[in-house]
């Protein structure tokens, strides 16, 4: 039985395990006479958690180990000179048997006929064990629970407590997945570091990854100094926070404190479309339209500058970033009780004074994780840059040059066919890592700044 | 039971404003006030003067419109859209609601302390100090520092904050607040204090400390004060205004309001027939 079909049934099994379950419940308080602790239905989610989800978890858990078993199994009956062969070779021959099964074709050598036929059988036999086992544990779990269910069961914590480890569950799935990114980058980075020194790697002012491939190539040495990327990428974040943090905290101010409702109904999800228009369009924008505009002016003023340039792209960008920084401070602002208001009021404060001195050092917690956000954002942006300032690796803080960042870099080192053991492809991940810890500051500065005005304003 | 009662209480007229709405000196005087939000009327032709020097409790059940009326006495009321206000409200003979009349000026003017204690997010030197900066009341260090502490010491809450003064005004208790809050209100000097309802969020020895402060305050100060607390009203005031579903009902001497009411709304209130 295939995995949707069983997967299904155990869908199926879980309604009807609802029905039955509240069905019962029914029954037995009619029966006895006697008040049932909690709602009918929480008795029936009660047989519908035991009907599916251990199945389910099983189901899963054997999926994950099921070909790792069957090719561990293959393996040792193989003839004596295929074992000794090493693990990639193996992985290959295995891989060659898997695909022979799905085809159906018929190998020509015995060796892998055998094999091919062994792995049928595992498969085959695998699979009906599994639809057995699953099987079993569903209607085994309805039919225990069902013999639990009495009138004053207390169900209603049981379910209570069931959410719980669900929610639990949940929010372990993302800390893992996060730990799990993290470690792969830290993994493929020291690979990266063992050819390359750290300090080249961080301090270095040249950015040439293309390694020779022949041994008289001229050029394409590989030098891997990641300096004047970051320096690029700070560059374009500090233009566009430049742009968008003034921008984005006035548009705010204005929202909240200034216009009618009527008119925030309408601006305010207009000014948050901009957050989403795709970058691609963003990048079109800047490349065809701002870069040329800002050559143009350079022009006037006898400036010969190329059109890409990080100005465009870091005003572009800007540009993106505005709903980030006036949507959550719109939020915020907003949320600062009246009575503050009321209080500067009453004192004889103006309007702007209240604001200046009362409501922004009232916000600025939201502010400041508005802001964050938008720089984390700016930081990881990618298209605008690849369009507008160019992928030449200069170390300058001259923003009428072209610069590149760290992950425009990361993109041209990991697209196209590449081995995944070169200096050049690691680089990416030890990029990935820089700009990881990066935000990963920013974020703990920005956790600070909150958790010190939140002391000192809650 | 309610039901029945209020509907004994339309039934009773309430044509003019009886008692003594009318003083000779007189800090605030009212006349024909009428405030709406949008359509729905919350004032009736209000007509009182509130005494220089003396304080003025206003009571009355909740949504009868007195904390209304008493935010039309420094303009807090501009701030809620489609609030209108029509008539004459004169301070010092002078019309607060006339188009010259800057709402910024006057409320530096006319003070106010809110039912809920609202301390600036700033420290407690700051939210003394807020009103000072702004209208350049101090014009060095020294001066700010002496305004604060005189305000504080005013308020009665120097003793308790002097070695905390730069720490957060919101780690304050509420009395310590609420304190707070007159502090700052004085420390710019105005010639009224309102207060709205200003001890209804703190316990029985925080209110005391604050009555106390009240009568201390109106030697120098008019005050005008909303309370649901009638004892309040008794303790502190030396006239009471009573309001009733948005009419200025009756205005006494204070004694009088609580022996001997002229208007029939006025007993079933103080006798606590409803409310």
């Amino acid at each position: 039985m295939s995995f949707g079909v069983i997967i299904t049934a155990l869908l199926a099994l879980l309604l009807l395990g609802y029905f039955i379950g509240r069905k019962r419940s029914i029954t037995l308080s009619k029966e006895r006479s006697q008040k049932l602790h909690s709602l009918p239905q929480y008795y029936g989610y009660l047989i519908a958690f035991w009907s599916s989800v251990p199945a389910l978890l099983i189901l899963l858990f054997w999926a994950a180990l099921e070909s790792s078993f069957i090719i561990s199994a293959i393996v040792t009956q193989l003839p004596m000179h295929l074992q000794q062969l090493s693990t990639d070779e193996i992985g290959l021959f295995i891989n060659e048997i898997i695909n022979l099964s799905n085809s159906g074709l018929i190998a020509e050598d015995e060796v892998k006929r055998q094999a091919v036929s062994r792995y049928n059988e595992l498969t085959e036999f695998s699979t009906s064990i599994k639809s057995a086992i699953v099987f079993i544990l569903a209607f085994v779990g309805m039919f225990v629970a069902l013999s639990f269910v009495k009138p004053e069961m207390k169900a209603r914590n049981l379910v209570e407590r069931l959410i719980r480890w669900a929610m639990i569950g949940c929010a372990s799935i993302a800390v893992l997945t996060t730990i799990g990114i993290i470690f792969s980058v830290i993994f493929e980075s020291i690979i990266f570091f063992k050819t390359v020194n750290v300090f080249d790697f961080l301090f270095g002012t040249h950015w040439s990854p293309q390694e020779a491939i022949r041994e008289d190539q001229i050029g394409g040495s590989g030098s891997f100094g990641a300096l004047p990327l970051f320096v690029g990428t700070l560059l374009i974040s500090f233009i566009a926070l430049v742009i968008a943090v003034p921008l984005g905290l006035m548009s705010a101010i204005y929202l909240s404190e200034y216009s009618s409702p009527s008119f925030r109904s309408f601006a305010k999800p207009i000014l948050e479309m901009l957050a989403g228009i795709p970058t691609v369009v963003y990048g079109f924008f800047a490349a065809l339209t701002v870069a040329p505009f800002i050559r143009d002016l350079g022009e006037s003023f006898n400036l010969s500058l190329s059109s890409e340039s990080a100005l465009a792209a870091g005003i572009v960008m800007g540009v993106m970033i505005i709903p980030f920084v006036s949507s959550l401070s719109d939020d915020v602002i907003s949320a600062v009780p009246q009575s503050m208001r009321d209080g500067s009021y009453a004192m004889g404060a103006t309007k702007s004074e209240t604001i200046k001195q009362v409501i922004i050092p009232a916000a600025l917690p939201g502010i400041v994780s508005g802001v964050l956000l938008a720089a984390s954002r700016a930081i990881g942006e990618t298209m605008i840059v690849v369009m507008a300032a160019g992928l030449s690796a200069n170390l300058t803080f001259n923003p009428l040059e072209a610069v590149t960042t760290v992950t425009v870099q990361m993109v041209t080192l990991l697209t196209g066919d590449q081995e995944f053991d070169s200096a050049k492809t690691l680089a990416a991940f030890a990029l990935g890592l820089g700009l990881f810890l990066t935000t990963l500051v920013l974020n703990i500065i920005s956790l600070y700044i909150v958790r010190k005005y939140r002391e000192q304003y809650e | 039971m309610i039901d029945i009662e209020k509907r004994e209480e339309f039934d009773i007229e309430i044509d003019k404003t009886v008692g003594k709405p009318f003083i000779d000196d007189a800090k605030f005087s009212t006349r024909n006030v009428d405030v709406f939000y949008d359509d729905k009327q919350a004032i009736f032709d209000a007509n009182i003067d509130i005494g220089k020097n003396q304080i003025i409790a206003m009571i009355g059940p909740s949504g009868c419109g007195k904390s209304t009326f008493l935010r039309c006495l420094n303009r807090m009321n501009d701030t809620i859209q489609g609030c209108h206000i029509s008539g004459d409200i004169k301070l010092d003979n002078e019309d607060i609601y006339h188009k010259h009349q800057d709402p910024v000026l006057l409320r530096a003017r006319v003070g106010m302390v809110f039912q809920k204690p609202n301390p600036f997010p700033k420290s407690i030197y700051d939210n003394v100090a807020y009103g000072a900066k702004l209208h350049g009341l101090a014009s060095n260090k020294i001066e700010l520092d002496e305004l604060v502490e005189k305000s504080l010491i005013r308020a009665g809450l120097f003793k308790e904050v002097k070695d905390s003064l730069h720490k957060p005004g919101t780690g304050l208790s509420g009395g310590q607040q609420q304190r707070l809050c007159i502090a700052r209100t004085i420390a710019i000097d105005p010639e009224v204090i309102l207060m709205d309802e200003p001890t209804s969020a703190l316990d029985p020895i925080a209110t005391a400390v604050i009555e106390e402060l009240m009568i201390d305050l109106s030697k120098k100060y008019t005050i005008a004060i909303v309370t649901h607390s009638m004892q309040q009203a008794a303790r502190v005031s030396q006239r009471t205004a009573y309001f009733h579903m948005g009419h200025l009902v009756e205005v006494n001497d204070t004694n009088t309001v609580f022996t001997n009411p002229e208007h029939q709304l006025t007993e079933n209130y103080i006798t606590g027939r409803f409310g």
